[in-house]
This record gives structure tokens, sequence and C-alpha cells, in this order.
């Protein structure tokens, strides 16, 4: 894949903002904030203290050029996807989608955080689900479990398990799951050849909104 | 035939052994009370949830969406998609607005759905449970079956996010909507005042971040209980979820004593139009109701 970061850095040269803007989903809205802070006051993860900088702040880096900062910023993962700042921003801007974009982008790049909880709970959703077109949840659990390793899975399923005794005591957690019984698509072959073209469709429209280097 | 026929999207938590299957044994005894058919949406798929944004990226996502469209459309043609899941409402009906207004991410759509040999024409109406229920029936309608009224029960209704927000329950309020509380008066129930009825339950970060989840989990269910409600009630499966299974956790972190049944509207309803304890899944809660229980029973 040659080094991402690099190219895009090179061809954008200082322009972080048209950067944004052509790559980022929903990153042409940038432009439009106001710096009111609204986003930021209705952030439920903003009393958690958990988030190098908050949604206005980002902005206004992006539009500062401030690259690095932004790209490898933990903030747009904080994101729980409850739309407060998305209904209450005055000029309207989709802001859950907007740092939905600016992460997407990043991990593409290569230069969001390493190791970041919730950007592995979103690659082991969609491999999921794409899967066989519908989720395995106890597959799911599994995976997030034991992603640093068997001894912090074990660890951390004895903690669950009195969660996942309720759910599976009142019928709503099947351990058969994990061993093939688990819920599928029939057409997967279609599922699976539909997401291969729509990869590639995507990876040429972007590409084709990128301006030209030098 | 039935009163009224949807095209139903009851997605992956509603399965048969999944974290939901309890709200669709509610939902199925529901409809059949009020003469609702609704028909699965033959082969559909995922809707990719919210936070699946970063690995899918943004054609991905919406094709997924897409080609539950095309199977709606081709198999039960004419009819109104019908979700009762808010995730599956909100990316079906995020994706529907996409692809209506960008022609060009349309054309991609086609193009891909085509590798499965499918097509769209026009993308259905896509809606959740309960917009059915208020407004294809309306709350005079939902309140003639009722046998047995949940009455002196005290309950706060959580109406959370994605039922809420971005696109909500047509003439409600962001901030305070009123929809689930006159369900709950529907069928005889008080809805309690409290603080935190469209307050995030940390959706997928329950999963990813659990302490920070589980805080914003923590105010919810203590104003519940400052408000005086003695169960909750959603319309939502990660909400019901999230605010049900993890009481036990957040009592050894933060040294509460919650105990406190989280329901769906539907398991409501199903009880006051004289269903059983198992027509409206709450054997399936992991928070006993006990009191509904007990009402079923008698």
């Amino acid at each position: 894949m040659g080094d991402m970061n690099t190219q895009m850095a090179d061809r954008y040269k200082n322009n972080f903002l048209k950067e944004i803007e052509e790559q980022a989903e929903m990153g042409e809205w940038v432009k439009m904030c106001m710096q009111c802070g609204l986003c930021s006051g209705s952030c439920p993860t903003n009393f958690q203290a958990g988030w190098d900088h908050p949604p206005q702040e980002i902005f206004m880096m992006i539009r500062a050029g401030k690259r690095d900062e932004v790209l490898a910023s933990n903030s747009m993962w904080m994101c729980t996807s409850c739309y407060n700042c998305y209904v209450r921003c005055p000029r309207k801007v989709p802001v859950t989608h907007v740092m939905h974009g600016i992460a997407e982008y990043a991990y593409r790049i290569g230069r969001s955080p390493k190791n970041q909880p919730t950007q592995h709970l979103s690659k082991t959703f969609w491999d999921n689900c794409t899967k066989y077109g519908r989720v395995n949840e106890v597959k799911l659990t599994q995976t997030l479990y034991f992603k640093d390793g068997i001894g912090s899975g074990i660890k951390k399923a004895m903690e669950m398990q009195s969660v996942a005794m309720g759910l599976v005591k009142s019928g709503r957690l099947n351990l058969m799951e994990a061993v093939g019984g688990g819920h599928k698509c029939k057409d997967l072959k279609g599922i699976h050849a539909m997401l291969t073209k729509a990869k590639e469709l995507e990876a040429q429209r972007k590409a084709a909104k990128a301006t030209p280097a030098g | 035939m039935a009163r009224k026929e949807y095209a139903f999207y009851p997605g992956c938590s509603s399965q048969k052994g999944a974290s939901a299957s309890n709200y669709l044994v509610s939902v199925e005894s529901m409809c059949k009370t009020l003469d609702i058919k609704m028909t699965e949406i033959p082969d559909w798929n995922c809707c990719g949830a919210s936070v699946s944004y970063a690995e899918a990226g943004e054609l991905p996502r919406h094709v997924m969406n897409a080609r539950n469209f095309a199977l709606a459309e081709t198999n039960l043609p004419g009819q109104t998609i019908v979700a009762t899941c808010a995730a599956c409402w909100l990316g079906a009906r995020e994706s529907k607005e996409r692809l209506e207004h960008n022609s060009g991410l349309m054309a991609d759509t086609q193009t891909a759905l085509k590798e499965a040999g499918l097509q769209i024409k026009v993308i259905p109406e896509v809606r959740h449970m309960v917009e059915v229920l208020i407004e294809d029936l309306g709350y005079d309608e939902l309140k003639k079956p009722v046998k047995k009224p949940l009455d002196g029960m005290k309950f706060a209704g959580y109406v959370g996010c994605q039922t809420n927000r971005p696109f909500g329950i047509s003439g409600e309020s962001f901030e305070n909507p009123m929809y689930l509380d006159k369900l709950i008066e529907t069928v005889g129930g008080e809805a309690v005042k409290y603080d935190q009825k469209v307050t995030c339950c940390g959706g997928a970060l329950a999963f990813s971040e659990p302490e920070k989840a589980q805080g914003q989990i923590k105010d919810i269910i203590e104003a519940a209980y400052d408000g005086g409600a003695e169960m909750i009630v959603t319309p939502c499966p990660l909400c019901q979820a999230n605010v049900e299974v993890y009481q036990g956790q957040i009592n050894k972190r933060y040294g509460t004593k919650f105990d406190i049944p989280v329901l769906y509207y539907s398991q409501l309803m199903t009880l006051a139009y004289g269903g059983s304890a198992k027509e409206a899944g709450i054997n399936g809660n992991v928070v006993r109701a006990r009191k509904l229980e007990e009402f079923a029973a008698k």
C-alpha cells in the first residue's frame, strides 16, 4: 500500500482543511463551525474527561493545519452516536457524522491512535456482521474480550460472567452461536461480491476527489 | 386481510437466542392483538449499526442497507419497511436519505447491488414500530384492546438517543419527547418525571469503554429511582440491554443497590392487552419484573 499518510500529506501540502473536505466523509462541513461549543457541552462523554479535544476544538485545529494532532487524537473515537450535537448545532453541522468521517479517514491512512478500544470494536463489529450477513453476538463478545491476549480475555470473561449468565438464563445469549449455530443470511456469496465491489468503487471515488499532486 | 401490513426488518438483536429476542416475542403478541401483519423481509441483513463507521467506510455501509431496500421492494412491493430496533431504523433511514440526495452514491450502490443480482427502483419508506403505532393507529386505537390497565404502576419512560435523534418521532421535541409517556399512560401506567429521559446509555461504548458507559447508565437509573419509578421502559434494544444487564457491575463499582427492571413498551402493551408473561417475553428479563409477573398471573 505504500505509506498512505505520506502520500496524502504530500498531495495536500499545507492545506489540511482541504484534505479533510475532500477525503473525510462530511468533511466539507468543518468550515461551517462558528466555535460556539454547543456540541461539546452536549456530548455525554464530555462529563467523563475522556477525550483530548472537544469537537469544536478539533474543527479549529483542522483549519489551523494541526494535521498530526487531529489525526492522532482520541476525541472522535469517544463518540457514542447519541446525536445530541447533531440536533443542537445552530449551524446545522452534522457533527456526529463529521466526527465519524474524520475518525474513518485517520484510520484509513494509518494515523489513528493504536489500540483504541472503540476503533477495535468498529472493525470487529463490521467483520462480524458482514461475514454471515448478521451479527453473531457470542463471537463478537469473544473477539472483544480476547483482543489483548488469552490471560486478559479470561479475566474479562470472568468479570462479565454474571452478566453473561443472566442473559443465558433468560434465553438472550445462545452459546451455540460460538460453534457455528449462529444466524446467517442465505445469499452470502451475493453479499460478499456486493461488498467487494462497493469497497472498490469507494476507493475510486475517494481517489477521483483528490486534487492532482504538484 | 389484516388492518395494516408492513415489511418487517427485525434486526440482528431480535433473532432467536439473541439479546433482544424477548422484544420480538412481545412485538409479535402486540401486533397480533392490533391486527398488524408484519412480514419479514426475506434474507434481510445487518444494517451495520453506528459503530462500524471506521471499518465500513461510506459506500459499503449504504450498500448493506440498500440490499434490504431492494429485497423489500422486490418481495413485498408497496410495503413500508418497519424496524423495531432504533439502530436499524436510524441506519436504514440515513442510507435512504443519503442515496436519495446523492445520485453518484446511488449509481455506485446500484453497481454494487448488481453483484448480488439486485436493484433499487424506489426506496421504500423506513419507519420505526413506534411511529406505526402512533401515526397509523393512534393512542385511541391502542387503548381500545386494553383489558387489564397497569393501574398504580410507575414507569420511567427512557427514550434514549436513536429513536429520538436525529430523526425522532414527528411532532416530538428532541429534548423532552412525550410519546413514550403517552404510551405508558395509554395502557394505564403512570409515567414519572425524571431528568435523564433522553440521556445516552453509552451505546456501543458499553462494550469498548465499559467504565464510561456505566457512568452514564448509573446516572439514568439513579434519576429513574429519584423520580419514583418502579420500572424503566424503552423503545430501543441497546438502551434496554445496557441499562438492564450491567446493574450488578455498577453496584460493585459505585456501591449502589440497583435492581430495577427494564422493559419494552411492547411488553407493557402485551400485558395490558391480557397477554401472558410468556407472550410478553418478561421471562426474558434479566432483572426480573416481579410485579409484572404477578400481574400477568392474575
